[in-house]
């Protein structure tokens, strides 16, 4: 129905989804029913949700996860988070300019005592811990209560359309993400001792033994025996000046807006961070048809996966290693941004400022973990386990492992299976949770016939999907570790079947097929963006593995494993020999972005803002370290950061970093107490004079 | 070893006013607290209303006072502490209450309060949108108000360094120290800090820092939660109190402050007696089913957070201030049973008055009622 839609895409299905109207400030916009209000109105080009009434700032979406409350807007009169509150048809919502007003609803009210609800495990967060432990539970008919406060399960995993990493028996490994969510939901359905209530916020953990969570409007009570925190991670946040600048997002929130809701919300975006997910949330973008301007990276090399970066190279994104983000610009929304080089001592290298166009910033620099529940829980005393990015950020593979185990220990020291935790499991998942290892470049094999592999994946990381899917059983790992680097054991036994070039995640398999014409070998790129650009006799850019072009090749042939793998397009063309070793990638981006002015100014840093929801700058937090503050609580008390709505999520780290900066270790700091609530909840939730108490639901 | 005229123990709401009074006065002033800042005892739990609508003249004064410091503050430094002139209002829906009100507020008229009982269109005017259906009536003080205590007490705190006086933090006073029946000092962390006067202001620690010295003081501790909301434009500015009872409860009480948000507490019935300060469920849906009852359009606003503090209580409700009749230079400035905040700054002017001798007529009616060595008896009908 209009432009900011994703009304096609090379992974996800598109579905039929039912258009509501709604009023936005009294203007008429059309979105779909269900969806978030901050996905309608990005979809309508709307990214200003109002002012901040301590200095009139543009605010708009940042987390899309329910855990900021930037995206605040009135909805039919009250304000809510955007991003947590599904479209209606006929609602009227407006933006919220300066102080809510609360609306004059004066009808008396019958308040009600809230339901308490027992169960033996109460898990928050149905992401791939939760779901796994669940799993474990339910196998040994435990009764088990999942909440999670989305509206599905899965997580994060509903965001991740690329192929998995990890280990094929264990973690779904070579399956995409949001499909992994499904394998598990199915799973869990099949088990008569598990209850998932979704749209479940966990608010406040209670000294009591109380978990306090809101569905929708109802208040609940929750009294467990054992507790399994499974709440994830949050993204982290830079200090930089035009850092709230609506359109500086973080890179979940982006991927929620793409591949969860189908908003394609930007035109052309810049990525800051060189980790996992920054690397893969530029893939994701160019397969929502953005184009990603550039990606940059503090460190002299990427963090992520080799292969991630790889693949972004080769559609055409420069990385910049050794660049810091210095400024967002622009009035209401952000117009460019612009990077600088570092030197070795982290300090920026005069002259090397460059400006890129872009209608949209992404942060992706690390993440921390949602630790709150679990931190009060012990606090309390309470029988508390944690699994997943909420005990140690780590890949989604490592999350379903921990929670496998974690919930394996909570059925033990329920007394419900004297079953042993497997020892493989624990090394499994420390093997999972590594980090990505030392990278040995191979040269390609010399011999120029029949039809074999070339590996183009050469950095040690936890992945062996392509030796489970030999039929021949060819190809195995160095050392048969899974994080050993690939072979085949007999170039002979390759039939040509490209089961492993479909497969693996990072796109770092070929075949190179001698059989039909020794002078120019067939080669089968896996190619997962849009099939328009790869039809059979177009042109088509191939790169090497750095993104370097080999030059322009028709397409002879195109492909795909049906089954197994019906959205990874195989896509051969016919090269020089020398060539078809060192071809890996198609190139998409064309028209790399220059940057379009330089500048030498200094840089305002003081102005960045750290505490967004109260508006507190760095300027003024280094101002109070600087005369003596060293307790977070009276910095608190002093300028209002971490007083805000979202309760500290965001600008403690940022906070913490400062003291740093200005060479306070942090044993002298004291940390500020956490209270509840963790989400803001209404007082008529509290009182139960929302009526519609809903059953139990799925 | 560092020699002062004046120790005070606890940098709270009423340490950290005392020692602004006296320092003012270029009195030589310690302030030792145990934690790592300002106000970080339960001074930070205080929900911010200042009132001097009391029922008793030597609580009536001391507020009048703190008031005037409190409305002139920002006038006079520049500084904003979000003092709000909103009043307090106590609605009335049976005659229990109303006759409680209405029987004090001749002795409240008496020194200079500026109150009356009013009609229920009055009250909807000042608090709109409470329910009506029963509304009697109550009374209004229109120059009572709030301000907020974290920036308050980190106002007076740098008022009183700038004056002179010295903080040490994260410093715990093991003994209070004397010699041959007359205080000489403190030890904390091990060391001997001098001074000839030592000032208890340690709320609830004052019985176990007074049992140092071999003094009973009776100051015992129940608490209380609180919870802030989100800010939303105001609609009201008073302090609203319901004396009436209810499930687990007595009064609860609760005001928009200047920056939007409104801020509640309770009073559990029976107390909970203890120094207990972890959160509990029962607070939020307790506080928020009288709260929507008593103004309905409460129901759409959000909690922000809750936390519960002490109250550091005495046996009839009111305050202990005077000097130990056993040890010689030991003032007691403690058991302010909950309104520390409110009472700071009058009284740390008048524990300067006393130090230096210069108390006034007014101030031995204050401390005539405040006296560690009264009776106890008897209640504080607005405790």
């Amino acid at each position: 129905m209009k432009e900011k839609r994703i009304t096609q895409h090379p992974i996800l299905d598109v579905p039929e989804r039912k258009e509501v109207e709604f009023l936005w400030n009294g203007r008429a916009l059309r979105g779909y029913e269900g969806e978030m209000i901050s996905s309608a109105l990005v979809a309508n080009d709307i990214h200003i949700f109002g002012h901040h009434p301590k200095d009139g700032s543009p605010q708009g979406l940042f987390c899309a996860n329910g855990q900021c409350s930037q995206c605040l807007v009135i909805a039919d009169g009250v304000p809510v988070k955007a991003c947590m509150t599904p479209l209606q048809s006929g609602m009227l919502i407006e933006s919220v300019e300066g102080l809510p007003e609360l609306p004059a609803d004066d009808e008396p009210v019958s308040p009600k005592k809230s339901p308490i609800t027992d169960v033996d495990v109460l898990i928050i967060g149905a992401g791939p811990a939760g779901l796994s432990a669940a799993i474990e539970l339910g196998r040994l008919g435990i009764d088990t209560l999942i909440i999670d406060d989305k509206d599905r399960v899965g997580g994060k995993l509903v965001l991740q359309t690329h192929k998995f990493f990890g280990s094929v028996e264990d973690s779904h490994a070579g399956t995409r993400g949001f499909e992994i969510a499904s394998i598990l939901e199915q799973e869990i359905s099949e088990l008569s001792s598990v209850r998932i209530w979704l749209n479940t916020t966990a608010v406040g953990v209670f000294s009591d033994g109380i978990i306090g969570a809101v569905t929708n409007k109802t208040y609940r009570m929750i009294r467990h025996k054992k507790l399994l925190v499974a709440t994830g991670a949050r993204e982290r946040m830079l200090t930089f000046p035009g850092n709230t600048l609506p359109g500086v997002f973080g890179a979940g929130a982006f991927q929620t807006l793409v591949n969860r809701d189908l908003v394609k919300s930007s035109n052309r975006v810049f990525i800051i961070g060189g980790g996992n997910v920054g690397l893969i949330a530029g893939y994701h973008a160019i397969q929502a048809g953005i184009e990603v301007v550039g990606l940059a990276e503090a460190l002299p090399q990427v963090g992520g996966y080799k292969v991630h970066a790889d693949k972004l190279r080769r559609l055409g994104v420069p990385i910049f290693t050794s660049h810091t983000v210095v400024e967002a610009h622009g009035k209401d929304h952000v117009e460019s941004v612009t990077i600088a080089a570092l030197d070795e001592k982290w300090q920026i290298v005069p002259g090397s400022y460059k400006t890129f166009e872009i209608d949209t910033l992404l942060i992706a620099v690390g993440l921390t973990e949602v630790n709150e529940f679990y931190v009060k829980a012990k606090q309390w005393g309470m029988d508390a386990y944690v699994a997943g990015d909420a005990g140690e950020i780590a890949e989604a593979s490592a999350a379903m492992f921990a929670g496998k185990i974690e919930g394996l220990k909570i059925a033990r020291a329920l007394g419900k299976t004297a079953e042993p935790i497997p020892q493989e499991w624990e090394e499994k998942a420390e093997i999972l949770k590594s980090k990505p290892g030392k990278v040995s470049i191979k040269t390609p094999p010399a011999s120029r016939s029949g039809v074999k592999p070339v590996f183009h994946c050469y950095q040690e990381i936890a992945c062996n999907p392509c030796t489970s899917v030999c039929p021949e059983n060819a190809i195995r790992t160095e050392g048969d570790v899974i994080t050993g680097l690939p072979y085949i054991i007999d170039e002979e036994m390759c039939k040509g079947c490209m089961s492993c070039v479909a497969v693996c995640p990072g796109f770092a398999i070929t075949l190179v097929d001698y059989r039909k014409d020794t002078q120019l070998p067939t080669v089968t790129l896996p190619y997962e963006i849009w099939k328009e650009t790869v039809e059979v006799g177009q042109e088509v850019e191939v790169t090497d593995d750095d993104g370097n072009p080999l030059g322009t090749y028709p397409v002879k042939k195109v492909l795909s494993l049906k089954k197994k793998f019906p959205r990874t397009l195989l896509v051969q063309v016919q090269m020089e020999p020398e060539k078809a070793v060192k071809a890996i990638g198609i190139r998409v981006q064309h028209a790399e972005v220059r940057p379009t002015q330089t500048y030498e100014e200094a840089l305002p840093m003081d102005e960045a803002i750290v505490c967004r929801c109260e508006r507190v700058t760095a300027g003024e937090i280094r101002s109070a370290i600087r005369n003596g503050v060293r307790d977070i609580n009276q910095l608190k008390a002093i300028t209002r950061a971490t007083m805000g709505a979202c309760g500290s999520k965001t600008c403690r780290p940022m906070i913490l970093r400062l003291f740093k900066e200005e060479g306070i270790d942090l044993d002298q700091v004291v940390d500020r107490v956490d209270r509840p609530l963790f989400v803001e909840v209404p007082i008529g939730t509290f009182a139960g004079v929302f009526g519609e108490e809903e059953d139990e639901q799925l | 070893m560092s020699s002062y005229d004046v120790i005070i123990i606890g940098a709270g709401s009423i340490g950290v006013p005392t020692a602004m009074a006296l320092a003012e006065k270029g009195v030589r002033t310690l302030v030792v607290d145990q934690n790592a800042s300002p106000g970080q005892g339960e001074n930070k739990h205080a929900i911010g209303g200042i009132r001097a609508t009391h029922s008793s003249p030597g609580k009536i004064l001391v507020a009048l006072r703190s008031l005037e410091i409190f409305s002139t503050w920002e006038e006079k430094t520049g500084e904003d502490i979000e003092w709000l002139e909103g009043g307090y209002l106590f609605p009335v829906y049976r005659k229990e209450e109303e006759d409680i009100l209405k029987g004090i507020l001749p002795i409240q008229k008496k020194y200079g309060l500026n109150i009356d009982y009013v009609g229920p269109e009055k009250i909807k005017e000042v608090l709109p949108g409470i329910n009506e259906e029963g509304l009697l009536g109550g009374t209004f003080s229109p120059e009572d108000g709030s301000a907020s205590p974290l920036l308050a007490i980190n106002a007076f705190y740098r008022k009183a360094v700038s004056d002179g006086a010295e903080f040490r933090f994260g410093l715990r006073v093991d003994t209070i120290s004397s010699d041959n029946g007359k205080v000489n000092g403190v030890v904390a962390g091990g060391q001997l800090y001098k001074a000839p006067v030592v000032v208890d202001t340690a709320g609830p620690s004052s019985a176990m820092v007074c049992k140092s010295i071999g003094v009973d003081i009776p100051v015992y501790s129940d608490s209380h939660e609180a919870a802030i909301t989100e800010p939303v434009k105001g609609f009201f500015a008073c302090m609203v109190v319901d004396l009436r009872p209810g499930p687990g409860s007595k009064n609860f009480y609760f005001y928009q402050n200047k920056r939007g948000q409104v801020v509640f507490c309770i009073t559990p019935d029976p107390p909970i007696i203890g120094t207990d300060k972890r959160e509990t469920s029962v607070f939020l849906p307790q506080v928020s089913a009288r709260m929507v009852s008593l103004l309905p359009r409460l129901k759409n606003l959000r909690v922000r957070r809750m936390w519960r503090g002490l109250y550091p209580m005495t046996p009839d409700g009111s305050p202990i201030v005077g000097w130990n009749r056993d040890v010689e230079g030991l003032l007691h400035a403690t058991g302010m049973c909950g309104q520390g905040f409110m009472l700071g700054p009058g009284i740390g002017e008048l524990l300067a008055r006393m130090i230096t001798g210069e108390s006034t007529e007014n101030d031995s009616i204050i401390l005539k009622e405040f006296s560690p060595y009264r009776e106890f008896a008897g209640q504080e009908a607005l405790k």
